[in-house]
């Protein structure tokens, strides 16, 4: 691997709090040194002129959809680590409702097999009980030996409280963090988008804001119960469930949340007449809640921006409303989004953003050595225009799906460079 | 559908000024004399379908069936009618179209086939307009983009039933007196029209709701929580809640009744003998506090439940009357579908 030299931008590394115009050298996988322009002498080294650019440590999606093993047709890891890569992220953690279902040390191993052809640090996120069937607990220790860095049985979320408890205490034990979709299935019951006044002129069964609370509340009550649990939120929709997040983190509890770009930019009003393009899980929302995700994002109640990045084939989209899966993709529009909406609408500084997207999610996640830009950590990095406006074509997507609501949205940051573990994982056309 | 066979052609052209909350992305234009939202009719609109009712009802059979003589309509029902099935078949050959039925359960739709491959199946056949029933909520926009053709609407889960609400129209307007050319925004101003019921799994409620106060009616909601949630107020202006039945039918002058819709109440309990107690029509409610109010009902009626047959057959009823009104409204659905196309037209 060639070294390389990315010249006169702008670092801003949110870990350190670094914002400075530096020259990196990257050696080896690793950041070998960080200087005042002009000071570094690497005459065999490949030179990127960055000037004008912002330099960051590779983004960290703490929540994707990969899809492998089982269902390639939607994606691969490779296929969504290279739109990751396009997207900026260098790591990404993948969730478990594989097919089958990533409940063994081996499925997680094999994730990460340099075979799978990777462009991005895959971070296996494993089942958290046996199948995702809410029953038995799968083998905690060993999955995390296994490389895995939270449990979660995402999409089938934890309703009983024993076996909840139990996750979080064992989960405790071998210091993992415990992540749960936030949904209470026995409300959501043939439900396709968000309850309210919209759902019903629509014909359409809505999924109460209760559903998400009243899990989170739930989840929190068992916290209180475990010595050193964590639990970690996903995808939170709700102002009253990041309410009760808020008022946890005070009370001392060890949680963490994260949102989608899509809870924080869209409404479901998107949904237009009957869009699968904005049916996700949890579903878009009103505007009060995307409001409050807006502001959990700017006091720092909320920790990460994850993407929930989940892609499937057009035939399975191209459906009546209620038959179509759940989800969208999201790894290429998550950079431009934030700084669109965070920076630009909310004047949220540039490297608070990006903690949002790097630092925070890996520090949520104990992902050591990532999402940080200093001499020695990996050499993981990201350099984008921040001022670039540029119009998004789901049809140029890495991805092998194409089903975003974001399709000819115009944002605002755009990607030039994506270096993982000193390789260059995606270089922007000229 | 926002994919498309090149998503990003319509994309580059004209990228959007305003970054969020823009409309989607359709993969193509649904056909404009589709009928699949009684919000697809302007009060212009809809005077012209009442007028033309009423004009293809009195004209002669033999030339009527000239106006769309060979021409291909086909219905596709993914749900079980008797009313609105029989009478878009009977309109359709009215006019001289052939008619096709495609019916979920003797179809390849058994085998797995999607709406979309059924709907470019039926155009590919020659279909130049389809009729569908679904009891998916949105799907008539799903086979009007993946086609291109009119799609009507016969019912799109719990979402619309727009040529209901035209044929309820028509039963309310002879009841009042008010020809076809008078229907203006205000030329139901001073009318009260009670919907009591199943509300929440109602397209018809819904297509009514959003027709009747265009035209100046007012409509009163009644039932309970679970069937009726106050969310439904907010669909238009001049739609209200009333719980209480009695309350609401004093003030009417035309009283629908929905029945309890048990194939779609996916786990809900309801306490039928205080539902009837409640709610039902019976002979001696509508005596007491509507007696000379008329008396809708979409079928199929379950009697004995939300209405009794003293009422269903009793001399304020009009239900008939309504279905007998199916035909001529969805002869001007029919022609204004195939209107202005040449046969055989592609587009």
């Amino acid at each position: 691997m060639k070294d390389l030299l990315l010249r006169g931008g702008r670092v801003a590394d949110p870990a350190s709090g670094l914002d400075a115009v530096r020259d990196v050298l990257l050696r080896e996988g690793k950041v070998a040194a960080m200087e005042i322009p002009g000071q570094i002498q690497a005459p065999d080294a490949e030179v990127f002129n960055a000037k004008g650019l912002i330099v960051a440590p590779g983004l960290v999606d703490i929540h994707v959809h990969l899809r492998e093993p089982g269902q390639a047709y939607k994606e691969t890891i490779a296929s969504g680590t290279a739109a990751a890569a396009a997207g900026g992220f260098t790591s990404v953690c993948a969730m478990p409702n594989t097919i089958p279902v990533n409940d063994s040390p081996e499925i997680t191993r094999w994730m990460q097999a340099p075979d799978r052809g990777a462009s991005a640090r895959v971070f296996p996120i494993a089942a958290a009980t046996l199948g995702s069937m809410g029953e038995a607990l799968t083998n905690y220790s060993a999955l995390k030996d296994a490389g895995a860095v939270a449990v979660t049985d995402d999409g089938k979320p934890i309703l009983g409280d024993g076996i909840m408890l139990e996750a979080l205490r064992s989960a405790a034990k071998v210091g993992l963090p415990v992540i749960q979709h936030a949904e209470d299935t026995r409300l959501t019951g043939g439900c396709s988008m968000n309850a309210g006044a919209l759902a019903f002129r629509l014909g359409l069964r809505g999924m109460p804001v209760e559903a998400e609370s009243g899990l989170v509340e739930r989840d929190l009550s068992l916290l209180k119960k475990v010595k050193g649990g964590h639990l970690h939120v996903a995808h939170l929709s709700t102002k009253k469930a990041l309410d009760a997040v808020r008022a946890a983190r005070k009370s001392g509890l060890h949680v963490t949340c994260e949102v989608t770009p899509h809870h924080f930019a869209l409404t479901e009003e998107r949904i237009g007449l009957y869009d699968t393009n904005a049916k996700m899980n949890p579903p878009l929302r009103a505007e009060a809640d995307r409001a409050a995700m807006i502001e959990g994002l700017l006091d720092g109640t909320i920790d990460a921006i994850a993407t929930d990045h989940a892609p499937h084939a057009a035939h399975e989209k191209e459906q009546e409303f209620d038959r179509a899966p759940n989800g969208i993709t999201g790894l290429e529009t998550a950079l431009g989004l934030a700084i669109s909406l965070l920076h630009v609408q909310h004047k949220m500084p540039l490297p608070a953003v990006l903690a949002l997207l790097s630092s925070r999610p890996a520090r949520a996640l104990g992902l050591t050595g990532r999402g940080a830009l200093t001499v020695g950590s990996a050499a993981d990095v990201l350099v984008f225009e921040p001022a670039e406006r540029w119009v998004f074509h789901a049809a140029d997507s890495r991805s092998r799906s194409k089903n975003t609501p974001f399709d000819g949205t115009e944002m605002q940051g755009r990607v030039r460079l994506t270096v993982g573990d000193g390789r260059v994982v995606f270089r922007a056309p000229r | 559908m926002a994919q498309t066979r090149n998503p990003s052609r319509k994309a580059r052209q004209k990228p959007s000024a305003i970054p969020f909350f823009q409309p989607a992305l359709f993969e193509r234009p649904i056909h404009p004399r589709s009928a699949i939202s009684s919000n697809d009719f302007s009060v212009a609109e809809v005077r012209r379908i009442l007028m033309a009712a009423d004009a293809l009802e009195r004209e002669d059979p033999l030339r009527r069936a000239k106006r769309l003589a060979k021409r291909r309509v086909a219905l596709l029902f993914y749900e079980s009618s008797t009313r609105t099935r029989t009478s878009f078949e009977l309109a359709a050959k009215a006019l001289g179209a052939d008619t096709t039925l495609v019916s979920s359960l003797s179809s390849s739709i058994e085998k797995g086939e999607s709406l979309k491959d059924t709907g470019i199946t039926l155009k590919a056949l020659g279909a130049e307009c389809i009729i569908l029933r679904s009891p998916y909520s949105g799907a008539p926009y799903l086979l009007a983009r993946a086609t291109g053709l009119p799609v009507l609407n016969a019912g799109d889960g719990m979402a619309e039933h727009p040529s209901q609400a035209l044929l309820d129209l028509r039963t309310i307007l002879q009841h009042l007196g008010v020809r076809a050319a008078a229907v203006s925004e205000t030329c139901l101003r001073g009318v009260t029209v009670t919907i009591c019921g199943d509300i929440l799994h109602s397209r018809v409620a819904r297509s009514n709701e959003l027709l009747l106060p265009r035209l100046g009616a007012k409509v009163i909601l009644c039932g309970p929580p679970q069937l009726l949630p106050e969310t439904a107020a907010g669909m238009m202006p001049g739609i209200a809640i009333e719980r209480d039945f009695d309350a609401a039918l004093e003030q009417s002058q035309i009283v629908m009744m929905l029945r309890i819709q048990a194939e779609r109440l996916a786990g809900l309990q309801i306490d039928l003998d205080d539902y009837r107690s409640r709610y039902q029509a019976s002979a001696e409610r509508i005596a007491a506090h509507a007696p000379t109010a008329v008396i809708l009902h979409p079928g199929p009626i379950i009697r004995g439940m939300e209405m009794v047959s003293e009422v269903a057959d009793g001399p304020q009823s009009a239900i008939a009357q309504q279905v007998h009104n199916g035909v001529p409204i969805r002869m001007a659905l029919v022609a204004r579908a195939l209107s202005g196309e040449k046969k055989g037209g592609r587009r």
